[in-house]
């Protein structure tokens, strides 16, 4: 009997899941694939809610690396695309996944360190030095390693740097394959040196004996750019209202709403 | 330690002001756990039912791969319902991928197994008792069944519990399939890895507290109701 009563229960919270589920689906929605860093600093929660009082377009977010959001992307899973690695962008387009990059916003990456600094680049401004004297002192340093775009762009200064920290992989060189936060927090607990973006950077409750050590290096800047995916490719893509999302973006209204997003009076992005 | 001690004020905080977003949060993980529970206790009890008083030929590699299954890391599990729903698999034209509909789906693979494994062994044991019985008063095979089932159920409701603890507790496959969507996909599970991704741990820990608080009063409601049955059916 008993067994029967919670038989019904679970039934009745189960048929009204799906009824939930379906009301949720009908009002109009655009997925969009972005990175870690833009949902972790909180600007999709500043920026997000004026689109869809404008528009009546809800935006939903799914953050992942930009690697993997490219990949989502491809497979038609997003209607548009916001990442933060130009190469992997224009082959995106190149390719025939999506029709035009359109740059929307940017901030800088800043590479952080514990205090105590023990590879000595506290306010060197050229950042390819900073990381020559990280990779000679072999101090550890956390890497993302998830193919996002912050690690791209990590892998790119490093080169620039004339290292290869593969070779130390598993000894200073920590390959974490992790999101940024989940990163900074490794770093912080480790004391280890890390690349990340700035806005995750503000938006992060956990730095202790993180600070920042070099930053403002040209090769640091962090553009991030809006695709729609080609409804050519995948007919189901909402073209309309995705197109919508990115004009808005680039519209007077969608540019104030990015740069009145600050934590601690700091502003994170900057649109374009 | 001071983040335990905050952590715990927070959920205390949390549950007191009844944070809408939170009660949204509890009310989806509940909705999406209970649901996968349920479908597959309606796909689970019977095949547990099956292997336990049938005889047929891959039987044993059936009950060996329900075993290997109870273990299934649920990424994997998630990242196999993703290549399924995802727009390029074969179901791809549902729409399902980021919705509740793909996080139930991947739960009910993960609990499946567990329902059937420790559905199989009550019902064997019982069978076990009875057989000897139900042979000598000719009892029809559905109603042995039926029997069977009915005599089993608080066992069986230990066995839905136990799934129910796994599909409540994971984060892997709901987070692939999910998405981790605000408001559409978001559950405790994925909150708390959101929340320590923004290193606000003492914030993901008080959630985590939230999370352990649901998974006790439930198995406390589903302990009161056994003893409340065996109490009656022994009275």
């Amino acid at each position: 009997m008993i067994g029967a009563a919670i038989s019904r229960r679970l039934f009745l919270a189960a048929s009204s899941a799906f009824v939930v589920a379906g009301a949720r689906a009908d009002a109009p929605f655009i997925t969009v694939a972005s990175t870690t860093s833009t949902q972790n600093s909180g600007l999709f929660d500043h920026i997000l809610p004026r689109f869809t009082r404008e528009s009546g377009i809800a935006v939903r977010v799914v953050a992942v690396g930009t690697g993997a959001a490219l990949r989502l992307a491809r497979n038609g899973d997003a209607d548009v695309l916001i990442v933060h690695h130009r190469a992997s962008e224009e082959a995106f387009v190149a390719a025939g996944f999506g029709r035009q990059r359109h740059e929307v916003m940017h901030n800088d990456f800043l590479l952080v360190g514990p205090k105590d600094d023990p590879a000595g680049i506290a306010g060197e401004a050229n950042v390819v030095q900073a990381l020559g004297a990280i990779a000679r002192t072999r101090a550890p340093f956390a890497s993302r390693g998830d193919d996002s775009g912050t690690h791209r762009r990590e892998q790119a200064l490093w080169r620039e740097a004339g290292v290869d920290p593969g070779e130390a992989s598993g000894l200073w060189y920590r390959e974490l394959g992790a999101g940024m936060g989940a990163t900074l927090n490794l770093a912080a607990a480790l004391g280890a040196y890390t690349l990340t973006d700035r806005g995750t950077w503000l938006g992060f409750g956990n730095r202790r004996n993180l600070v920042v050590l070099s930053e403002g290096d040209s090769r640091l800047r962090n553009t991030y750019a809006a695709i729609l995916v080609d409804p050519e490719r995948h007919p189901h893509v909402k073209a309309v209202a995705g197109q919508r999302f990115i004009d808005w973006l680039l519209s007077p209204a969608g540019r104030a709403a990015i740069e009145s997003f600050e934590i601690g009076g700091k502003r994170l992005f900057h649109a374009r | 330690m001071d983040e335990v001690r905050q952590a715990f004020a927070q959920a205390l905080a949390l549950l007191v002001e009844r944070d809408a977003r939170l009660l949204e949060i509890i009310g989806l993980s509940l909705e999406v756990s209970l649901s996968a529970v349920l479908i597959a206790a309606l796909i689970g009890l019977p095949l547990g039912a099956l292997l336990a008083l049938q005889r047929f030929p891959g039987r044993k590699v059936a009950i060996v791969a329900l075993n290997v299954m109870m273990g299934l890391p649920p990424v994997v599990v998630g990242l196999v319902v993703y290549l399924l729903v995802s727009r390029a698999g074969p179901l791809g034209v549902l729409g399902l991928l980021f919705t509740p509909a793909a996080m139930i789906a991947a739960q009910v693979v993960l609990v499946v197994p567990i329902v059937a494994s420790l559905a199989r062994q009550v019902i064997e044991s019982l069978w076990e008792e009875y057989r000897e019985t139900f042979r000598s008063l000719a009892v029809p095979p559905v109603m042995a069944l039926a029997a069977l089932l009915w005599d089993a159920r608080f066992a069986l409701v230990t066995a839905l519990l136990a799934g129910f603890g796994r599909a409540i507790a994971e984060v892997g496959a709901v987070m692939i399939v999910g998405g981790n969507i605000d408001h559409v996909t978001r559950v405790m599970t994925t909150a708390i890895a959101l929340e320590v991704s923004k290193g606000n741990l003492s914030l993901a820990l008080a959630l985590g507290l939230v999370l352990i608080g649901l998974s006790l009063a439930i198995n406390i409601a589903a302990y009161g109701a056994k003893e409340l049955g065996e109490a009656r059916r022994g009275g």
